[in-house]
């Protein structure tokens, strides 16, 4: 028991140290803080973008979902890899107009295309709304697995504080380079815990990936694949899609991109990064060989499927190293949220009302609010929620709604005006906000509808009225708006 | 040959227009259900594909040769 304990805190020390000195030689300024002065070679970028990737939701919720879902869990390997594929064609674009224009921020990047700092403080309060919750669901992800991995000594709140004290202070002190270190030493865990996992229990409890799988369908013939209701064809491809969009409209991992140093780091990552992703599988594996070993695990208990059946098998340090994995699932993910989301209220939206503030002060803003955002989140930690998955869809659905604004901006014809753009992206996320919170699917709404339309993501009909939204206001000429004059602001 | 760029299109028809057609459990293959092997192929397929287009694509080659 004492060894898990102390493997886990060996690996928080580890990773604090690093985020600490990573700051070493770097004069501070927000540049530098924010995206590395755009100085990082391919291989961090690559570890930044799977740090982001190999998240809790990975370690949790992934064989949480193969453990209570079955067949409709595969989606999480498709999406990452469809929108790697849209990266090699979209980020290289994205990383040279921000290079040019030294764009800090994703929001800065909607505020300089479409010449209206207003459109930024919109992007960026959209970003912070979807950040909050992706960052407690990171939390209670972390808190859930240190308590596990300890054998209950301890509690998930103690570690939650000690993990969150742990990002902030090295977020405040390193930024970007705090979290490129730390996402070294994860990205070296995962890959490792997840894969020996992803065989070993198989082949333990089964003799072999084939008998296991053999053995589910038995127990549970159909399981394997998509259901005819419900999460079936429709809904799987529908939520791919949505979700492959929505991939880099995440604030922190669309900032990450301006972290490279050419955008020829983009191209080379979109070929590795879909075979890299196949860690996943074996986080599915695992889910799938714990159905029969640990049967009881009911609702969102299911992302325990990993962490119990862990405890079942493995020797306490062992487990410990697998609880340290997990710490780092979330503190990567966890200290980037926290380093964009305060960059995004300092520059794109303290700093669009006080034009007058210099850089410095802007840099300095965005490193006191690191703790109050990180208090912002424990707050809502501690105050309850939806289990992991549900959280993580609500808040892609929102972000996805930066999508079409962000397409429409990347072509020669500029199509969308300005007021297309944030018409679009308020009725995006109006739409995301009604069916989220009145608990409506598209079978409410249309109930004549075919079974196969009625299962689609309901976050396609978010995205559909958005892109209507767009088009149609765009194709009105400006001078029928308000703050037509609105002033351009260039910093 | 920017056109190269229209084959990052193929794996999205691939992996999910096959999906209706994969959703099952045998043939297994490599010891996965069908459905799973289906998406598998398509992410290592994925890789090729945009290897291949990494390959003949002037802006990357363009900036390979700085």
């Amino acid at each position: 028991m004492n060894a898990a304990l102390a493997v886990i805190g060996v690996f928080l020390l580890l990773a604090f140290y690093l985020g600490v000195r990573a700051r070493q030689g770097k004069d501070m300024n927000l540049e530098q803080w924010t995206v590395a002065g755009r100085g990082f070679g391919a291989i961090f970028v690559f570890l930044l973008m799977a740090g982001e990737i190999y998240t809790t939701f990975t370690f949790l919720g992934g064989s949480g979902w193969a453990y209570g879902k079955g067949g409709p869990a595969f989606y999480i390997i498709a999406y990452g890899c469809l929108a790697y594929a849209l990266s090699y064609w979209m980020l290289p674009k994205v990383w040279k107009y921000a290079k040019e224009h030294r764009l800090m921020s994703q929001s800065d990047f909607f505020a300089h295309k479409y010449k209206s700092p207003m459109l930024g403080v919109l992007v960026s309060l959209v970003g912070v709304v979807a950040l909050i919750p992706y960052l407690v669901l990171q939390l209670k992800g972390l808190g859930i697995i240190v308590s596990e991995a300890s054998y209950g000594k301890i509690s998930p709140a103690a570690a939650i504080w000690l993990g969150v004290l742990a990002v902030t202070v090295y977020v405040m002190i390193s930024g970007i380079h705090g979290s490129a270190w730390t996402a070294v030493v994860k990205d070296f865990m995962i890959l490792a815990v997840a894969v020996f996992l992803g065989i070993y229990l198989p082949v333990h409890y089964y003799g072999g990936i084939r008998p296991m799988f053999e053995a589910v369908e038995k127990a549970n013939p159909g399981f394997l694949t998509l259901p005819d209701q419900g999460m079936s064809v429709s809904w799987f491809i529908s939520t791919v899609l949505l979700t492959a969009l929505g991939f880099y409209m995440w604030p922190h991992t669309f900032g990450s991109v301006y972290s490279a140093k050419g955008a020829n780091v983009f191209r080379k990552n979109a070929v590795l990064l879909p075979i890299y992703q196949l860690v996943l599988l074996f986080v599915l594996f695992v889910g799938f060989a714990a159905i029969l070993q640990v049967p009881d695990l009911q609702g969102s208990d299911a992302d325990l499927a990993l962490l119990r059946l862990s405890i079942a098998t493995f020797d306490p340090w062992f487990v410990g190293v697998i609880g340290a994995a997990g710490l780092l699932t979330a503190m990567v993910p966890g200290s980037m949220i926290l380093m964009t989301s305060a960059t995004l209220l300092a520059k794109n939206v303290y700093q669009v009302f006080s034009p007058s503030t210099t850089e410095e002060r802007v840099r300095k803003l965005a490193v006191y609010l690191v703790p109050v955002i990180a208090l912002v989140s424990l707050y809502f930690t501690f105050r309850g929620g939806e289990t992991i998955v549900a959280l993580l869809l609500m808040g892609y659905n929102l972000v996805t709604q930066l999508f079409p604004a962000l397409f429409f901006s990347l072509f020669k014809n500029q199509l969308v005006t300005k007021y297309g753009a944030a018409a679009g992206i308020v009725a995006g996320v109006a739409t995301v906000a009604y069916i989220t919170l009145s608990g409506t699917g598209i079978g409410t709404l249309f109930p004549g509808l075919p079974q196969a339309v009625k299962d689609l993501n309901v976050g396609i009909v978010a995205l559909a009225v958005n892109l209507v939204v767009t088009l149609a206001v765009s194709a009105f000429p400006p001078k029928f708006f308000p703050f037509a004059g609105e002033k351009i602001r260039r910093t | 040959m920017k056109g190269i760029r229209w084959l990052i299109v193929v794996p999205f028809l691939g992996m999910l227009g096959g999906i209706p057609f994969a959703n099952r459990v045998t043939p297994y293959v490599l010891g996965m259900p069908f459905l799973l092997f289906w998406v598998v192929l398509w992410v290592v397929l994925t890789s090729l594909i945009l290897w291949v287009v990494y390959r003949f694509d002037p802006e990357a080659r363009e900036e390979e040769g700085k």
